[in-house]
């Protein structure tokens, strides 16, 4: 893979103080505020399958490696990501398939499977980037287990391209599920929901993925879902268990995935008003669009209540202060370009982490090649 | 702020600094007698020992800020240390650094079972935190073998693992929060009872610093509901090869057991010697495979699995079918390190990681090494993700028998890193691998982990010593060149 170029490039703007920002699919470049003055560094010179042996639990990809074109040779070999990437492109219009895995890794994007399968940081093992500093350096390795130096994999992800530009990463892969199920129940208030899923997620069914539909979202009535997968023999015994706990209809096949679907292009909150992501301890989800009475048009539940997707038209809803009462945070994920102009992207931190994650940006990237001015607070000030 | 040599010597005289512990702590929160600090002088690696200047103990997050203020106004190092039961010397002492025991601080502070998370201070034992939780059904999945004493703050400084985290993960993917004091004395919270953090991930660079940049005085873990049942079977093989491959045709036949442990011939009869279980012995490689779940799924799995290993040629497959009889499988592999230990006088637990294909080709290179050094080698493996603990046996008493163990200790690292693995699997790199990370790292891999600790403790006062094989000053590290170009963060000191 050549990346001399790249290096080059990124070498030439910080030392004449021009400003990068690094481009994997786009599908998710209409978040953050807008911005005009920084050029492009596009990662599609970074694809294609570099090592892949699936009885090693690891594949190595360069970063511009499309996420459709991952998944699919993954699924070939009867294997997946398992936080179940999310890919923003519906979200703004763009339809499925052009999100790299680089740029689901530099987001830390991670589907309704993070409740049971650990989010995409947990799967990044290892990476090849450049840094601010122009310099090619690695961290982690291509092996499930380490614990060798700083987990730099970990900071990278999630890190919004602000620290370097990721060209090749080793994620870890895990078997796909032989079978799976639902059992679905309808008419909860979000309350009852909530309440229902904190229970069976604590009971030994080993539920996968846990979402609440309010009314008139993805059905007239609420709907409220319970994921199970695994061996076929587990996942009938085990839907049998809940069933008789919290009694319901099971959901398979086509039906269940049309409705996992809308939690995954959120089509139900495709209104194009005022797009929020808001993450809280699950327990207290059903408290932030009650919390919102008023503001909040649309709403759905993941994570078991713990990450809710809500729309709400105006901008002055007090999302954050709401979210922030349960102890939680919240992003701004779509919004017109003079909305993000002035609200930022992410929750604000305290003053001690944001002096902290500025000196750790600084460390990667001193003359702040990748502050594109697309985030306002912590490790992106300028 | 740069670090000013002329400030390390200037470190006020020792019993200034027991004077000022005494002024924040009770008195029994000051260790300074010889007698008192002795039994701090090393920790699982006894290999090295270093008495340190005092120990404090504090019992709150307050203490340990004003502790780490004082410490770091006057230019005083500091160690951390939690139980004591680090196998790299993480939390060895230092003679002029004062070593700073979370021990005290050992309140299981909430149980949630909500939101599925427990609370904990950072000196609760790892075993504990389950047990705190087993009435309420559930338990904390990461079960590194020192569980019983070993404290979750010094997990989480390690990054422990255990023979269950190929299915359920290490600690950094158990740990959802920290409350944490930097040198400087500030206190910052990351993450929480939250399935995901914004900003960067702070809290997963915290998690295996291994007590480089800051203290844990609180973490938020996840606890997950015990598997309604768990079955084992205990699978002989003829040679490595058999059982290497019978581990890969279980993974790729997409079963990812609860725990996958592989013992060479040396290790089975140590075993067997020591517990009695009926391990065999006429067989190069012994396999545990634990599949957990509800009964019907156990059932299923322990059939798929009996059969892969058959098709590899498996001389002898016992499946467990009761709890007694899974416990009786796991008793020799439990006890594996202290049966090896009865063999010589002394071993060294080496832990590197290697991709599991390759694993017959280094246990014949690890045999000839072997035969090279003079040393004997027993092998354990945590089959299903790649960690290899060889164990040197060596007698420390004859002369040159240490430097020759852990020469043979360190090529059986290089070793792993040639054939595309890594230095340390689970024990962290301490002062024991400090000085092979250039084996895995250059020096351009190794200045970008060491800004990040520049940029939590740029006077590198904080364990000084231990993960980087040269301390280089972080006004060194910073340095940048810019011609013509503005600087992006001009508020910030340059370190």
């Amino acid at each position: 893979m050549d990346t001399e170029r790249l290096q080059q490039a990124i070498a030439d703007a910080g030392r004449e103080g021009r400003r990068l920002e690094i481009r994997g699919g786009g599908s998710k470049r209409a978040i953050g505020a807008p911005r005009d003055d920084a050029a492009i560094l596009d990662t599609s010179a970074c694809r294609g399958i570099l090592a892949y042996d699936p009885a090693e639990l690891v594949v190595t990809v360069g970063a511009g490696t499309p996420l459709v074109e991952l998944e699919q040779l993954l699924a070939d070999n009867g294997q997946m990501l398992a936080f179940e990437p999310f890919d923003h492109g519906p979200i703004f219009g763009h339809g499925t398939g052009s999100a790299t895995i680089g740029g689901v890794i530099a987001a830390g994007v991670s589907g309704s499977r993070r409740l049971s399968a650990g989010a995409a940081r947990d799967h990044l093992l290892g990476f090849r980037a450049i840094s601010g500093r122009g310099e090619a350096f690695v961290g982690g390795a291509k092996v499930v287990k380490n614990v060798t130096g700083y987990d730099l994999p970990k900071v990278m992800a999630g890190s919004w391209g602000r620290l370097a530009l990721l060209t090749e990463l080793s994620l870890k892969v895990l078997p796909s599920p032989r079978a799976r199920a639902n059992l679905m129940l309808e008419g909860l208030t979000d309350a009852e929901a909530i309440g229902t899923l904190s229970r069976a997620l604590g009971g030994d069914c080993d539920i996968a993925a846990a979402a609440h539909f309010p009314q008139g979202t993805a059905r007239d009535e609420a709907v409220t879902l319970m994921r199970l997968e695994g061996f076929g023999p587990s996942v009938e015994a085990r839907l049998a268990a809940l069933a008789q706990d919290y009694g319901g209809a099971v959901v398979r096949g086509e039906e269940e995935l049309a409705l996992w679907e809308k939690l995954k292009t959120l089509e139900p909150l495709a209104d194009g008003a005022l797009l929020w992501r808001i993450v809280v301890p699950p327990s207290l989800g059903w408290r932030v669009p009650k919390g919102l009475d008023g503001f909040a048009r649309r709403w759905l539940y993941d994570w078991g209540g713990g990450l809710i997707w809500l729309t709400a038209p105006d901008p002055e809803a007090p999302v954050r202060r709401v979210a922030e009462s349960v102890g939680g945070h919240a992003m701004l994920v779509r919004a017109a370009p003079d909305v993000r102009t002035v609200i930022d992207t992410f929750h604000p931190e305290t003053p001690a982490v944001a002096a902290l994650s500025r000196r750790v940006a600084a460390g990667f990237d001193p003359t702040g090649v990748f502050a594109s001015g697309r985030f306002a607070g912590g490790a992106d000030a300028h | 702020m740069a670090t000013d040599p002329a400030l390390a010597n200037s470190a006020p005289p020792r019993d200034a600094i027991v004077a000022a512990m005494r002024d924040i702590l009770p008195a029994d929160g000051v260790v300074d007698d010889a007698a008192g600090l002795r039994s701090y002088e090393s920790d699982g690696l006894t290999a090295y020992r270093q008495v340190p200047l005092v120990a404090v103990l504090p019992e709150t997050t307050a203490q340990v800020a004003a502790i780490l203020r004082w410490c770091h106004a006057r230019g005083v190092k500091v160690v951390p240390r939690g139980s004591g039961t680090s196998l790299s010397g993480g939390a060895l002492p230092l003679a002029d650094g004062v070593l700073l025991v979370l021990s005290k601080m050992r309140a299981i502070l909430d149980i949630d079972y909500a939101n599925r998370v427990a609370i904990l201070q950072p000196g609760v034992a790892n075993l504990a935190v389950t047990q705190a939780v087993e009435a309420g059904g559930f338990y904390y999945a990461p079960d590194p073998s020192s569980q019983i004493i070993c404290s979750i703050g010094g997990n989480v400084a390690e990054n422990s693992g255990g023979v269950h985290c190929l299915k359920y993960g290490i600690t950094t993917n158990n740990v959802l929060g920290v409350e944490l004091v930097l040198m400087d004395g500030e206190i910052v919270r990351l993450g929480g009872t939250l399935l995901e953090q914004q900003g960067l991930d702070l809290l997963g660079l915290i998690v295996g610093s291994e007590g480089l940049l800051g203290i844990v005085t609180e973490v938020t873990v996840r606890i997950l509901p015990k598997p309604q049942t768990a079955r084992a079977l205990l699978l002989g093989f003829a040679t490595i090869e058999h059982a290497s491959q019978f581990v890969a045709d279980v993974i790729s036949g997409g079963i990812i057991p609860a725990g996958m442990e592989m013992m060479d011939r040396p290790a089975i009869h140590a075993a067997e010697a020591f517990v009695g279980r009926g391990y065999p012995l006429d067989v190069e490689a012994l396999v545990i495979a634990e599949l957990d779940g509800p009964a019907v799924e156990c059932q299923h799995l322990v059939d798929e699995v009996a059969a892969i290993a058959g098709r590899n040629h498996a001389v002898s497959t016992r499946v467990s079918h009761s709890e007694e009889e899974r416990l009786s499988f796991w008793a020799g592999r439990k006890a594996a390190f202290p049966a090896v230990g009865r063999l010589a006088p002394d071993y060294y637990c080496m832990d590197g990681t290697i991709p599991r294909h390759r694993l017959a080709e280094v246990l014949q290179r690890i045999g000839a090494l072997s035969r090279e050094y003079g040393l004997g080698v027993a092998n354990v493996f945590h089959a299903g993700d790649g960690n290899l603990h060889p164990l040197i046996l060596y007698d420390a008493n004859r002369p040159g028998e240490l430097e020759r163990a852990e020469e043979f200790g360190a090529d059986i690292l290089r070793l792993c890193v040639e054939v595309g693995g890594v230095l340390t699997g689970e024990h962290g790199v301490g002062v024991e691998k400090r000085d092979l990370m250039p084996v895995m790292f250059t020096q351009t891999d190794l200045d970008h982990q060491q800004r990040v600790k520049c940029a939590f403790d740029p006077e590198l006062l904080l364990n000084p010593g231990k993960v980087f094989p040269t301390l280089r000053r972080c006004a060194e590290l910073g340095r940048v060149h810019v011609h013509g170009g503005r600087l992006a963060f001009p508020d910030i000191p340059r370190f």
